[in-house]
């Protein structure tokens, strides 16, 4: 019985042990990371033009300047929202046509890239790399560098965006292919189809629903993007967004229009995706029941 | 096992109809596409992309990512002869030094650039440039009378541009422009130029092994300090730059988890009873996302001026709305049966969220904020383009001069890299903490 009595007691004394380590270690964590972020943020502010205390209080200027201007000129909004619509359609069309291209790239690198699927299976590593480059490189980069050399446009904004959503829907893919069913693709072999034609009618109708999930995420991100590099001189409504900023005062009507497009397109896009998303999630689990 | 010929009709009439759709979607959908692509192709005029292509651009951006090229140049006014690496002050040879292929006489000044092409600077003003397989080219600019160029030939080869005014001879080996005022040669070499020290650091054209023993030497110190200030690279800046990109990426992307986290428990079904609250939070959640990091990065530029605190406070911003949104689905999706187990052994609320819906959330959290970290790398990048700060900034400076391509290639490089470690270590991050998570409480 006592020798009983101590093992439990051994145990319990081991178990505390361990959990004032696992404290301590937490412990540890927590005052690092707090440090990191106050450190962090002190550096940030050092290195920032305005510091953060300053600005604080200014936070509220700048919307409240442009709104009030907004509302003074509030008979111009409908007609400043329809001068702008067209650029509103030229990011919304930079997004698409990107996000189509860059599907397309996407799920061709993703079937190379998937053991089992591949065409050239001794390349999958490569094709993997790839993949993480085109996901490493920012949009910007590119299309400052096509900029340069085609002039502005949506054609920069277009290529570098479909680059970048290449690989990072390339890796999304290859993750869901993983999880396909092989037995059509040895099926379709066996009859003597080509590699394209088992991908095609062997692969693609499987994994179609998680593709266009993730292709409408994208559009989503890509919309954004968009947005951002037609403020660095690629066309669409960031183009129309600088300007406006750079007339200054007396012009915010035409930002508080681009803004109000910019953010109704956003919600927009966002409340769709989401919602088609759910609906193709659900149909799946909803096939799988039945 | 009865079916009815009536039945049989009904499958095959409604089979017939699958079939039809099914069709219809696989000719439709790229048909769709196409149809698509085809606008665009003349919505975005790329047919006239062709017209605005610059293919000397290109060229320019393509060759200075890979090679330099070292100018030597005449100032036919005073005769004074100068080098100079890419033109710039930075690079410029001290007075009295020029680089080996160039050799400086009395009255004349050799230059060779290779594979028997031989530029030669004689006394006033004078300028022959031997050509293989071609001739002398010979020319006495004057301000009075213009190049006075004498070619071997009749005829002008179209490497060749000449006129009263300026010559340009361009040929694999270099260039030489004569104008009235000044005659340049340019000589080009593969690699980057002075990347490592600049011409007035004593240790610049030393080799690897000179260096690496003058630092065992005791000159450590020095050489470190020679590389760290380069004017040309600016590795200090550089380094620099890459921090704050990466502080901006971390800060945002933290500072939204803990600024989501009380929010999403206030927006989530099952914690937060009043309708009112949780539909106010979360459209407040889409708000924040809706207004993209771009309009939040112009407001907060105005308060807080460019820098990466402006940068960080933006990302923070759109990713409280993201984190917030996605924090509120997991808790919602958290298992209520270790909360009524926390609860029966007399746990206090704070206790009961501690210990039965942290531990159970968690993972989607660490893995989402990691995931966010690495993706906020590329969003400080381009935010820091827009507002200032970090490599995105450096970048759009070295493309504004629309020289420094060599620059552009390097921090282009570096922002791939440092992207992609990033992603790497979120990774291995991941990894680690959720498998240390899975191991007990």
């Amino acid at each position: 019985m006592t020798d009983q009595a101590s093992s439990v007691l051994d145990i319990r004394a081991d178990y505390m042990a361990q959990m004032r380590r696992k404290r301590m270690m937490d412990g540890i964590i927590l005052v690092v990371f707090i440090a990191l972020m106050v450190t962090g943020f002190m550096i940030a502010d050092d290195r920032n033009a305005g510091g953060f205390w300053d600005g604080l209080h200014r936070f509220f200027d700048f919307p409240k300047e442009v709104l009030s201007e907004a509302v003074e000129k509030i008979a111009e909004l409908p007609g400043n929202l329809w001068t702008y619509f067209p650029s509103l359609i030229e990011t919304i069309n930079i997004a698409a046509a990107s996000t189509l291209l860059g599907a397309m790239l996407g799920m061709l690198l993703s079937l190379l890239s998937t053991r089992g699927m591949a065409k050239w299976p001794r390349l999958v590593p490569l094709f993997r790399r790839v993949m993480d480059i085109m996901r490493a490189m920012p949009e910007i980069v590119i299309a400052l560098v096509l900029i340069f050399v085609m002039g502005g446009g949506p054609v920069p904004a277009m290529i570098a965006i479909a680059f970048h959503t290449a690989g990072a829907l390339g890796k999304l893919f290859s993750e869901v292919n993983e999880n396909a069913s092989l037995k059509p693709i040895e099926g379709l072999q066996s009859v003597g189809a080509s590699w394209s034609q088992r991908m095609w009618l062997g692969v693609i109708p499987q994994v179609a629903p998680n593709y266009f999930s993730y292709a409408l995420l994208r559009f989503e991100i890509n919309i954004r993007a968009s947005a951002i590099l037609g403020f660095v001189g690629a066309g669409g409504i960031g183009y129309e967004l600088r300007n406006a900023m750079s007339w200054g005062k007396g012009q915010y009507d035409d930002a508080m229009a681009i803004f109000l497009l910019l953010f109704l397109t956003i919600v927009a896009v966002d409340q769709l995706s989401s919602v088609v998303r759910e609906r193709l999630t659900h149909g799946k689990t909803q096939k799988v029941a039945s | 096992m009865t079916i009815t010929a009536n039945e049989t009709d009904l499958l095959k009439v409604e089979a017939d109809r699958l079939f039809n759709r099914k069709k219809l979607m696989s000719f439709g959908l790229p048909a769709m596409v196409l149809a698509y692509l085809t606008y665009i192709f003349f919505a975005f005029d790329i047919p006239g992309l062709a017209q605005r292509f610059e293919v000397d651009n290109a060229r320019a951006l393509v060759a200075d990512s890979y090679s330099y090229k070292t100018h030597v140049t005449r100032d036919n006014r005073t005769g004074e002869i100068s080098a100079a690496i890419e033109g710039e002050r930075k690079g410029t040879y001290p007075d009295g030094t020029s680089p080996e292929w160039v050799t400086r006489g009395e009255t004349e000044t050799v230059i060779d650039l290779g594979d028997g092409h031989v530029v030669t600077f004689g006394a006033d003003n004078f300028v022959s440039y031997a050509i293989p397989e071609y001739g002398i080219v010979t020319a006495q600019p004057s301000r009075a009378k213009g190049v006075q160029a004498v070619l071997p030939t009749d005829e002008t080869p179209e490497w060749i541009n000449a006129s009263k005014n300026r010559m340009t001879i361009t040929t694999e080996a270099g260039r030489l422009t004569i104008t009235r005022n000044r005659t340049e040669v340019f000589r080009y070499f593969n690699g980057w130029e002075l990347f490592f020290f600049t011409l007035d650091s004593p240790y610049s054209g030393l080799s690897v092994g000179e260096v690496m023993s003058r630092a065992l030497g005791g000159e450590h110190a020095q050489i470190w300090q020679d590389f760290w200030t380069n004017k040309m690279w600016r590795h200090q800046d550089v380094a620099w730059a890459i921090f704050e990109t990466i502080l901006m990426a971390f800060l945002g992307t933290m500072g939204a988890a803990m600024v989501a986290l009380p929010l999403a428990f206030m927006a989530a079904k099952n914690f937060s009873p009043f309708m009112v609250v949780r539909q106010v939070t979360r459209r407040f959640f889409d708000f924040f996302r809706g207004v993209d990091a771009l309009i939040w990065t112009i407001v907060l530029s105005r308060a807080f001026g460019p820098g990466p605190l402006t940068g960080a406070l933006a990302i923070l911003i759109t990713d409280t709305g993201s984190f917030g949104k996605m924090f509120s689905e997991a808790l919602e999706n958290v298992d209520k049966k270790q909360i009524e187990g926390i609860q029966s052994t007399g746990a206090k609320p704070i206790q009961r969220y501690r210990f039965g819906v942290i531990p159970q959330i968690t993972p989607i959290l660490l893995s989402q904020i990691l995931y966010y970290l690495e993706s906020n790398t590329r969003s400080a990048t381009i935010i820091g383009a827009i507002t200032g700060g970090g490599i995105g900034l450096m970048l759009t400076q070295a493309m504004i001069t629309q020289k420094d391509w060599e620059e552009v290639t390097y921090y282009i490089v570096l922002i791939i890299l440092m992207v992609m470690v990033m992603d790497w270590f979120s990774g291995w991050l991941r990894r680690k903490l959720i498998a240390a998570d899975d191991s007990g409480h």
